[in-house]
């Protein structure tokens, strides 16, 4: 009798549960009656990737959930409990580091997130019996698991850099391990999250430079290989420079070392030359090779984009009056090709390189300018031309005006 | 000198008689009275239509009418041909004051009863004449395919898709296919340049031919004060008066002209990218304005009809109507103003007026 009373009291409960309501799964009509903690991961299961994958508490935990008893978490039935911390990135690479088993579920997949995390600073110190740092439920949760593609995961790129920080940015957590704590603010600030809060993406986040399962600081020889991966062109034209070699000898980290690492903000002209906002002239001085460089550099470009600026306002200024000027826009298309090129070669810091596409960039935007000129001036001429037109018409009408006036004088026949 | 001029004159009389028309021009009068300034719209209109003839006539000797070719060719003309900016512009501005003055002109004829007996057909020639200078617009706007007039004569021709009972030809016979292509602009330019011209010729003449036959219409309330002793019934000679008076208003429309030309010159915008998007706020010249609102506004079902097709039906009725205002405002009369008809038109022309202003807001 007691019996059925029980059954039927775990029926109803498991008919009330929602999102459970057909199942017969002892873990979850159990932990669903219970209060606080214990009834949790239940509730959080429901909208977890491996429940809709259809996987059940006892694919993770083991035991047996078709029995209504407590015999159902009996070791002797296979059951493993929840795994100690350090034992977590082996309990979820169980199942994530067996390709056979993940081609079922998902055969995109990779299965190698296990041994990359045990190369991971995070699964080093794991390993060295550091409960602190991150594994796997750290970042992806623990029974609420949400696929990465899914915008609501902690791991989806435009929630990666608040997961980490939550961390990162603890003074009280990083101060044992000695790391500084202003990366995330720092990042926030950057061109990068602004791309990505836009909803791009495919921009860079803390796991694009770092790594995700590897997770680990750049190494100063390969910050130009990371920033490589992205701006290939870029990193070419910087390791044929004069700065490739010599920064490897001086031990300076390539790209950072000018457009910092968290905080890489759009780069403008005045980062080139001598002026006060220019980063050449923190290693460079007055009379060296390099400072001549930068300024000449610095004047091609400056040149060029005045030059473009003032063809800008020159066109902007004959639509304005109505006049048509798309042939000269393309001029100016051109040119504005060039110097976003230029910018780009500016990395070779050879001022010949950038000269050879400075040049062109002048004689673009000169033609462009001079269509301006042409289209204004003709804009007055036709202004005067119709100012003539207006007076002969005034004249013509008056004319007219006064013929009717003294014909209509004259007495009718 | 003078003898040369006499014996060339009389060569000519000799062969096309102009002393009739000389006699016909001395003897054709035009009513005086406080409303005569509505008679000087429908010149202004046949002026503005001899110069859309003649710029028209000069931008053919570049205009190409393919896809590929019809904006370039247009850019060419605004930028290398010389007075090529001057020639377009005024041609896209004449076309518009010209619909704006046939508009005018259209009202005035209304509100002073001018389509009464015995000129009735002068009414109708004129509304067919307004219905042809309307599809010189819609067929125009899209030759110059930049983007604005492609999206607007989708628009547009979706509208007469929808048209009762021969909406699904006439959209086929408008685009020339199912979608706004290549196509549609060759069959926009031939109605644009030959069907179109050719019809326009026909109703100017019959329209012109009825306006000398009939003379012009007295409004009946002017009748009415001179058959009470009010006012007298004053005439001006048609020839040299009022046709000086005439061309007045006619130089006076060449320098709004030229001014909007050189001021405001017509834009050319972007070249037409059927792939691309529509641009946002996309609509349709100022004279469709109206309609497009309304059909805006029209609710998705009107009683068991689709709302569209509603509205079509509804406007096209309203058209008929007008056109045949004469044959049902049969009272207008010397006495009996139909004050109905007049209501009608006041109610016609404010919600023109209004749905055309809701655009813009």
């Amino acid at each position: 009798m007691t019996r059925l009373i029980g059954s039927s009291v775990l029926f109803i409960l498991a008919l009330a549960t929602p999102g459970w309501a057909q199942t017969n799964d002892s873990c979850v009509t159990c932990h669903a009656s219970l209060d606080g903690a214990l009834a949790q991961p239940a509730k959080d299961y429901v909208s977890d990737v491996h429940h809709q994958a259809g996987l059940s508490c006892a694919d993770c935990h083991g035991g047996n959930p078709k029995d209504d008893s407590m015999d159902a978490m009996s070791p002797a039935k296979g059951f493993r409990g929840a795994p100690d911390k350090s034992k977590v990135p082996e309990f979820c690479g169980r199942c994530h580091s067996d390709g056979a088993y993940m081609r079922r579920y998902n055969p995109k997949l990779r299965t190698d997130q296990l041994s990359e995390y045990l190369t991971s600073v995070h699964g080093q110190r794991l390993k060295h019996g550091d409960p602190k740092v991150a594994a796997c439920v750290d970042c992806h949760g623990v029974h609420n698991i949400l696929a990465v593609a899914d915008s609501r995961a902690p791991v989806f790129p435009t929630n990666v850099a608040t997961t980490c920080s939550r961390c990162h940015s603890d003074s009280k957590l990083m101060a044992e391990y000695k790391i500084p704590t202003d990366q995330a603010a720092h990042y926030e600030k950057s061109v990068h999250a602004k791309i990505l809060a836009g909803g791009d993406t495919s921009a860079p986040t803390c796991t694009t430079c770092h790594g995700n399962h590897g997770a680990t600081p750049p190494g100063v020889t390969s910050v130009a290989n990371v920033c490589g991966t992205c701006h290939v062109f870029f990193v070419q034209l910087f390791q044929k420079s004069p700065h490739g070699p010599a920064f490897e000898k001086m031990g300076l980290p390539g790209c950072v070392q000018c457009h910092s690492n968290h905080e890489i903000v759009k780069p403008s002209d005045e980062w080139v030359g001598v002026g006060s906002k220019s980063v050449c002239i923190s290693c460079h001085v007055e009379g060296d090779a390099g400072y001549a460089s930068a300024k000449k550099i610095s004047d091609e470009l400056a040149q060029l984009d005045h030059s473009q600026k003032r063809a800008e306002d020159i066109l902007s200024t004959a639509e304005r009056k109505g006049m048509e000027v798309s042939n000269a826009h393309l001029e100016l298309a051109q040119a504005n090709e060039n110097i976003v090129k230029a910018r780009v070669a500016v990395h070779t810091l050879d001022p010949v390189e950038v000269g050879k596409l400075t040049d062109p960039g002048m004689k673009f935007s000169a033609t462009a300018y001079e269509a301006g000129v042409a289209a204004l001036r003709e804009s007055n001429m036709r202004r005067k031309g119709l100012g003539l037109a207006l007076i002969f018409i005034v004249i013509a009408i008056a004319g007219l005006y006064l013929k009717i006036r003294e014909m209509e004088s004259k007495p009718q026949k | 000198m003078s003898s040369i001029l006499a014996r060339i004159i009389q060569w000519f009389d000799d062969r096309f008689g102009t002393a009739t028309l000389k006699e016909f021009l001395r003897h054709k009068t035009i009513p005086l009275h406080r409303h005569t300034v509505w008679y000087y719209f429908g010149g202004m209109t046949l002026f503005l239509f001899i110069i859309q003839v003649l710029t028209g006539i000069l931008l053919l000797l570049y205009y190409r009418p393919t896809p590929n070719d019809a904006f370039e060719s247009v850019q060419y003309v605004m930028t290398q041909v010389r007075f090529g900016w001057l020639i377009r512009s005024v041609h896209s501005w004449s076309a518009n004051l010209m619909i704006f003055t046939a508009s005018v002109h259209m009202f005035s004829v209304y509100f002073l009863k001018a389509y009464r007996k015995p000129r009735e057909l002068t009414w109708v020639t004129g509304m067919l004449l307004f219905f042809i200078v309307l599809g010189f617009g819609f067929t125009g706007y899209l030759l110059p395919w930049n983007t604005l007039a492609y999206f607007a004569t989708k628009v547009g021709t979706q509208m007469g898709g929808s048209v009762p009972v021969v909406g699904k030809w006439l959209l086929i016979f408008l685009r020339g296919g199912d979608e706004v292509t290549g196509a549609t602009l060759t069959r926009f330019f031939g109605f644009h340049v030959a069907v179109l011209p050719g019809l326009a010729t026909m109703m100017l003449a019959a329209h012109l031919l009825l306006v000398q036959r009939l003379g012009m219409s007295v409004p009946p309330s002017v009748e009415k004060r001179i058959a009470e002793g009010k006012e007298t019934s004053k005439i001006m000679p048609f020839f040299p008066n009022f046709l000086l008076r005439d061309m007045i208003g006619w130089y006076a429309a060449l320098g709004v002209l030229g001014a909007l030309a050189a001021i405001f010159p017509w834009e050319l915008g972007t070249k037409a990218d059927p792939f691309a998007p529509a641009p946002a706020g996309i609509r349709p010249e100022w004279y469709f304005l109206f309609m497009f609102q309304t059909l805006k506004l029209l609710p998705s079902r009107v009683l068991f009809l689709d709302g569209e097709f509603a509205g079509i039906l509804a406007f096209s009725l309203a058209g008929a109507i007008w056109v045949a205002i004469p044959f049902i405002d049969r009272k207008v009369g010397f006495s009996r103003a139909t004050r109905i008809f007049t209501g009608l038109g006041i109610f016609a022309l404010g919600y023109i007026i209004m749905m055309s202003a809701l655009v813009f807001k």
